[in-house]
């Protein structure tokens, strides 16, 4: 199949001016010299994107992902090297780029398209596509100014969508709207796809890459890591990131002692007869991360200043952005020796998939009420998924096909593995 | 590998249309026409995708008349109410208070407007119209050199405006232009359009280095307001400059003979214009006698000229265009 985009060779230099002067007098002053810093925000790029291939772009912040994309779309010019692209392109680097607030909707829907390359004979055709799919029947002749964000952003991405490109580029617009407008917007990603259209999309959201791509690029400090299948690409992706000690998937809530993060773990005993330190994850794999369905231990040890009667055990664990996947409290309580113990929380089979998960870890009283003691977090625990699956966690199930005709002779039964 | 499906609702949530454009599948890529991303494009390329931008021009021409009168009572009204009133001012303080003995003045007048306004807008707005529109620069893709020339396209739609209200004073004055000198004042147009454009393009360009290109831009318009024979006669400065053997100096300036050429054209016939016909009382030979050949001839200097330097504005432009993005 023939190439719809060909990146080859391109390096883009950015002059990163130490001050910067605009004004004809400082440049006089300065006789024309200006101080600056060259800095290569790409690299060398060569890159093959077969037609209706879907190709995303990860990396971290200002690793280049997004000039590489501008470059495509020819918002920038790199300073070596060339790209080829066949077909009509739409860039979706910013939704409503370009409306004029004081102008209406309709107005601005020719404006935009335009804007995008298509022929104003083409927009009347498509203008009440256009309309439908942003939903915005009753208020297209209101001036934008008025707008909603929502309805802002749902115009321009209405608009981007239908210019019928072959080669659309998306950066991190993908998340629009309620959640019924984005699976539209999904909906109508899939529909290019199985026209044959090409998409690169530039998402720090792994797992929409993994859904919808067919292979990702790794951009690291300007330089192409990789170009694979998304479950490798983004194995290679999260391993660059741990291997520079930083994620911008994780928060500050799991910040990792075992990899060197600034801060400590946050303790408190509120009576300070019990204090929780040592918080460790043993796992029984030899990687950094696990896979789902392995298992794992985690590990803190109790220094007690007196006898304690009927405490419980408690734990949660946290997802990178903030969500409480479990919470559990031991109910039963028990007597502790004054002296050193130690708690262990075993997971015979971790069923989270991807991501960074922090394990806090608490003493209190039973079903609620004081919490003597906490350690957040005791742990993180990361998880890399080799498979396909996508979401939260790993559901053990079994899955099933039989016909009519035939029900104790199964089509298919599998079971369902990540 | 196969691509892991998303879990979407089966057929019978979609909305029709999405089904209707999933039975258009497009042509394979090598049926498709190629567009190259570099460092450097050639002219000619670059002419034809702004040619096959002009209809963005017309929609961003379109948009700044729009924008512009939006809210206004009048709104639209304004672009002939406000040349019909600078008009009036003028013909009231020349012909009653500061008596110049120009026949027709509010004519003359206007007919060295027109190709002066036409320059004098298109540079104003053009100069600071990338750095207007940085938003659209940083994440759009298209020619650049629209912006500018839609600038050009906004002068140039008043330029229509004024020219029906002085279709009005000429019937109200009851003068007929003299036809014979359409042809030169025709190019004489092409000349001034051709030249704004240059000078809008480079300077747009370089005004994202240099923002006080700007700023400056507007003193030296008022400048060059007065070296043209627009508010005075040639007979005034142009004759004067001769004496010394500075007329060439005079009329090296491209808006001087584009401007005398609409006055030959429309204020032609007006008594007084050429020293032939002196009434009594007057003014006498008010516009330069220069006949058809002389204005055929400079203009057509001017013309190759401003074509040169469009060429080059358009090399200045690409130069500099690649880093536009950033500098905004």
């Amino acid at each position: 199949m023939t190439a719809a985009i060909e990146v080859e060779g391109v390096s883009k230099r950015f002059r990163l001016y130490k001050e910067k002067y605009t004004s004809l007098k400082e440049r006089i002053l300065h006789g024309g010299k200006i101080p600056y810093n060259d800095f290569w925000a790409l690299q060398d790029i060569n890159l093959e994107i077969a037609q209706g291939e879907t190709l995303g772009i990860v990396g971290r912040n200002g690793c280049g992902k997004s000039t590489l994309l501008k470059c495509i779309a020819g918002i920038l010019k790199p300073t070596d090297g060339e790209i080829r692209l066949r077909g009509q392109l739409a860039a979706m680097l910013e939704l409503g780029a370009g409306f004029q607030p004081e102008l209406s909707g309709r107005d601005n829907i020719y404006l935009n398209a335009a804007l995008l390359g298509m022929a104003s004979r083409e927009i009347d055709k498509r203008f009440d596509d256009i309309v439908a799919f942003a939903e915005l029947e009753e208020f297209i002749d209101n001036q934008v100014r008025f707008y909603s964000s929502g309805m802002y952003v749902r115009l321009g991405f209405a608009v981007a969508v239908n210019v019928d490109p072959d080669i659309l580029l998306v950066d991190e617009v993908l998340a629009v709207g309620d959640e019924r407008f984005q699976q539209k917007c999904m909906r109508r990603i899939h529909d290019f796809q199985e026209q044959g259209r090409t998409i690169v999309v530039v998402s720090h959201a792994v797992d929409t890459l993994r859904q919808i791509c067919n292979r990702v690029a790794v951009i690291e400090a300007g330089q192409l890591v990789t170009v694979d299948s998304p479950a490798n690409a983004i194995a290679a992706f999260r391993d660059t990131l741990l291997a520079i000690g930083e994620s911008d998937a994780i928060p500050a809530i799991a910040e990792d002692p075992a990899v060197g993060f600034p801060g400590e773990p946050q303790r408190s005993g509120a009576t300070r007869r019990v204090t929780l330190s040592g918080g460790r994850l043993e796992t029984t794999v030899d990687r950094p991360k696990l896979y789902p369905g392995e298992a794992a231990t985690v590990v803190v040890d109790i220094d007690a200043s007196e006898d304690l009667r009927g405490v419980a055990f408690g734990f949660s664990v946290w997802g990178s952005n903030g969500t409480l996947i479990f919470d559990y409290d031991s109910g039963q309580a028990v007597d502790l020796p004054r002296g050193r113990s130690t708690i262990r929380f075993h997971f015979d089979a971790v069923p989270l998939l991807d991501g960074t998960y922090s394990i806090n870890v608490r003493v209190q009283d039973p079903h609620g009420g004081v919490v003597h003691a906490r350690l957040e977090p005791a742990a993180t625990m990361q998880l890399q998924n080799p498979g396909t699956s996508t979401g939260l966690i790993s559901l053990p199930v079994r899955l099933e096909v039989t016909h009519e005709h035939r029900p104790g002779d199964p089509l298919l039964a599998e079971q369902v593995t990540t | 590998m196969a691509r892991a499906q998303a879990e979407l609702p089966a057929s019978p949530g979609r909305d029709p249309h999405a089904v209707a454009v999933a039975d258009g599948m497009i042509p394979p890529a090598g049926d498709l026409p190629q567009r190259v991303v570099a460092a450097h494009v050639g002219t000619l390329t670059r002419l034809r995708e702004i040619w096959k931008a002009r209809e963005l021009l017309v929609f961003l021409v379109r948009k700044e008349l729009k924008v512009r009168y939006k809210s206004s009572f009048l709104g639209f009204l304004w672009s002939f109410l406000n040349p019909a009133m600078v008009l009036l001012i003028y013909y009231v303080m020349f012909s009653f208070i500061l008596k110049n003995g120009i026949v027709d003045f509010a004519v003359y007048l206007m007919c060295g407007l027109l190709p002066w306004n036409l320059f004098n807008t298109a540079l104003l707005s053009s100069s600071g119209t990338l750095v207007a529109h940085a938003g659209i620069v940083k994440k759009v893709a298209f020619p650049r050199e629209i912006l500018a020339l839609a600038q050009v396209g906004v002068a140039t739609s008043y330029f229509f405006f004024q020219t029906c209200i002085l279709v009005l004073f000429l019937v109200g004055f009851r003068v007929a232009p003299a036809w014979q000198y359409l042809p030169v004042m025709l190019l004489a147009l092409v000349c001034d359009l051709v030249f704004t454009a240059a000078l809008a393009l480079m300077l747009s360009a370089l005004n994202v280095y240099m923002r006080d290109i700007e700023h400056l831009i507007q003193v030296l318009l008022v400048a060059l307001f007065f070296a043209e024979p627009i508010v005075y006669t040639f007979a005034n400065l142009g004759s004067r400059l001769g004496a010394h053997h500075l007329l060439w100096v005079y009329l090296a300036n491209p808006l001087t003979p584009i401007v005398m050429a609409f006055q030959r054209f429309i204020y032609g016939n007006v008594s007084g214009a050429l020293p032939a016909n002196c009434p009594a009382h007057a003014a006498c030979g008010v516009l330069a006698s220069y006949g058809q050949g002389f204005y055929l001839e400079i203009l057509g200097a001017i013309l190759a000229g401003s074509l040169l330097l469009f060429y080059l504005a358009m090399i200045v432009f690409r130069k500099v265009e690649g880093n536009f993005a950033e500098e905004l």
